[in-house]
């Protein structure tokens, strides 16, 4: 059932040891770690499926894990979680309605557009991940209008959205300025790497003392503004906006780093002759930079998406999750109720997070990665 | 601004300036935290607390009685996480790059068939003994029995397995475990290490990080090795070089670059990792991040614990960041191209 390597190789001192050895060879490097992955995906995860679905109790003499089905998905969605977990819906607000609209739009028209191309098994994922993006656009508009108040779905899907969008940009930008050749690049690139390399919990703290509107650095712009005391972490926004700064600031060195080297690595003579033939900048960047990024810029933004799903430390430390519940991410949401021992609750949570980045992940490989890599 | 870029020497005046204030501003925008960082450190309490104070001996007078508490009052209690965060973080990545690249190399070396059903198969006798440990059958008669089932099972039916898979699925599998919330694996990591005695060890931080950290070290190292040739290899394979040899005095040492920024990226996510270490440890074994974390005590945040703690904590890997800055650009973008 192995394959041997392809090229036949005799030891220099071959006893049946060093044979069995070399005979056994790939399946000796592969083995550990993919026993280690193994491990630990498989296990957790059946396990987590059977916590999904059972309750804690406590029982005579210590706590018993009664089995309950689906109840903690449906306590999420439909039952006494749904405040927190999915948000208060509201009726929406003009600009919704023009949204949701325009998003039902565009999937309609995108979905019409495949069928012409795809058939059978591709178009039925491609309807689903329509209509599942319709009924997210849909919660997005009914809990972001005026009396509605997102739950830790709507916020982390936002932050997933909002922060990797800017790291993106930003890091975009700094990298097409650090290619230049220009004296004290060095200095730059190193500097810009630094906050990558900071805990995220630091972070968050470092963050807390900087948006402190009374006690911190930015005081005098505050009382410029007329805002001494507004505090940031008591408004939602303000708690989120924060929340996504820390964010955004720790990982734009990320993007940073890896678009500059793409960029370093790129070769310089097709930008030469198009700025011999008289094409602005900006055509060079969209006709021949860009497009030889872009399979790099695909691969960050697949990673950082799947990583951004996952954010925890910040909010915690920002802010605990508030005001209220504002602040909370699913994995921080997830981590609450744990502490509140409801463990079929949390592992529930869990999976439900596990299969919006699954999905999220393989549409995005499928829909947009595959054709990034293969245009290059 | 950032139009100008693909225009080639000489960079017009205007905007070489234009460059160099959205430099400089970001260069404020990443300084300026960790100025303040520094700061804070050096500050008494009354200091915070009567406003912004910018410029130590104009604005305050610095003090080290921060650093003195933290490294005197509390030796213990600080080098301690410190010594736990140096030794987990270490290990686990040492390990984590040498398993990982064994794997990464035989990934991208040797063809592997395994059948779908035997894999399956394993799978299922896992989640037998999974759920006989949930049903408080001891480990050891759990373990004994899924996989004497599991062989049983692999003898009667092992002719009928026909589907196999490639490499391609293998890798796309391990990379794959990145997208698994570490919150999905935590609470199932936790009884199984309690089940084993093992909570508020270095031991189990060490096992959690070496498993979240292999698939990246399996996905950047696989392209990393794929990008040699493989000719040199065969030469000495034909000189009866054994694999091992050849792995290990043919095909690291050109990998040296790779090796290092894959090390370094992994150990940056073990050194700052919170949200296992939050839930396996609590006091032995409890890494900075949780100390840190800790200083926000009952009266209130002790930011200038925190700014010495923070500021220990980083110094290391901006250390490490800073001198091998080059490498890490160069292997991350081995892995992003072809991802």
């Amino acid at each position: 059932m192995l394959g041997a390597g392809r090229v036949r190789v005799r030891d220099a001192a071959p006893g049946w040891l060093g044979a069995w050895l070399e005979r056994a060879s790939p399946w000796i490097f592969l083995a550990p770690g993919a026993a280690i992955v193994l491990l630990f995906s498989l296990f957790p995860l059946v396990l987590s499926l059977y916590f999904s679905l059972v309750r804690l109790e406590f029982a005579p003499g210590g706590f018993r894990l009664a089995f309950v089905g689906l109840d903690n998905y449906a306590k999420l969605i439909v039952g006494v979680d749904r405040e927190e977990f999915v948000g208060v819906l509201a009726g929406p607000s003009p600009a919704g309605w023009a949204a949701w609209g325009l998003a039902a739009a565009g999937l309609g028209w995108w979905l019409a557009r495949s069928a012409r191309t795809v058939s059978g098994r591709g178009l039925l994922a491609r309807a689903a991940l329509a209509a599942v993006s319709a009924a997210g656009v849909w919660l997005a508009v009914r809990t972001l209008a005026p009396h509605g108040r997102p739950g830790s779905l709507v916020v982390t899907l936002i932050y997933v959205a909002v922060g990797v969008g800017a790291e993106y940009v930003l890091g975009l930008g700094l990298a097409l300025l650090c290619a230049q050749r220009i004296p004290g690049r060095r200095f730059f690139r190193v500097v810009f790497l630094l906050p990558m390399m900071i805990t995220p919990v630091g972070v968050a703290y470092l963050f807390r003392m900087l948006t402190d509107t009374s006690k911190g650095p930015f005081y005098p712009l505050w009382k410029a503004l007329g805002l001494v005391n507004f505090s940031w972490v008591n408004d939602p926004w303000g708690a989120r906006a924060a929340v996504l700064v820390g964010d955004i600031w720790q990982w734009t060195p990320f993007m940073f780093i890896v678009l500059l080297a793409a960029l370093e690595s790129q070769s310089t003579e097709p930008v030469e002759a198009a700025v011999a033939d008289g094409a602005s900048a900006w055509q060079v960047f969209r006709h021949i930079t860009f497009p030889a990024i872009l399979p790099v810029s695909s691969t960050l933004v697949l990673i950082r998406m799947i990583e951004a799903f996952k954010i925890v430390d910040l909010p915690n430390v920002l802010t605990s999750g508030g005001p209220g519940t504002a602040t909370e991410s699913l994995t921080l949401h997830a981590y609450v109720i744990w502490r509140a021992l409801d463990i079929g609750g949390s592992a529930a949570i869990a999976y439900l997070l596990l299969l919006i980045v699954t999905v999220a992940a393989v549409s995005y490989v499928h829909l947009v990665h595959r054709r990034a890599v293969g245009a290059a | 601004m950032t139009r100008r870029h693909a225009r080639p020497r000489p960079i017009p005046a205007a905007a070489r300036v234009a460059t160099y204030l959205a430099l400089g501003t970001w260069t404020f925008v990443v300084l300026f935290p960790l100025y303040w960082l520094a700061v804070t450190s050096l500050k008494n309490p009354i200091d915070v607390f009567s406003g912004p104070l910018y410029v130590p001996f104009v604005d305050f007078r610095p003090t080290l009685s921060a650093w003195r508490y933290i490294f005197v009052d509390l030796r213990n209690d600080t080098l301690r996480p410190y010594a736990n965060t140096v030794i987990v973080a270490t290990v686990s990545s040492v390990i984590a790059l040498v398993a990982g690249s064994a794997a990464a190399y035989g990934l991208a070396r040797f063809p592997y068939r395994p059948r779908v059903g035997a894999i399956l198969l394993f799978a299922g006798s896992l989640a037998v003994a999974v759920v006989a440990l949930s049903l408080n059958v001891p480990w050891p008669a759990a373990a004994l029995g899924a996989a004497a089932l599991g062989a049983g099972a692999w003898r009667a039916a092992r002719a009928r397995f026909r589907r196999a898979a490639s490499n391609e699925d293998i890798a796309f599998w391990m990379i794959s475990q990145r997208i698994l919330p570490p919150v999905a694996v935590v609470i199932p990591v936790y009884v199984l290490f309690q089940r084993l005695h093992l909570l508020d060890t270095r031991t189990a931080l060490v096992i959690t990080y070496v498993a979240s950290n292999l698939p990246i070290v399996v996905w950047l190292m696989r392209d990393y090795f794929r990008s040699l040739p493989v000719e040199l290899e065969e030469c000495a394979a034909v000189d009866g070089a054994s694999r091992y040899r050849i792995f290990w005095s043919i095909v690291l040492p050109p990998s040296a670059p790779g090796l290092v920024a894959t090390f370094l990226f992994v150990l940056v996510f073990a050194w700052n990792e919170y949200l296992f270490a939050l839930f396996l440890t609590s006091a032995r074994a409890q890494t900075l991040p949780l100390t840190i974390a800790a200083q926000n005590a009952t009266r209130g945040p002790q930011w200038w614990y925190m700014s010495v703690l923070i500021l220990i904590m980083i110094v290391p890997v901006i250390a490490m960041a800073v001198a091998l800055e080059r490498y890490m650009a160069r292997g991350l973008l081995v892995g992003a191209v072809k991802g």
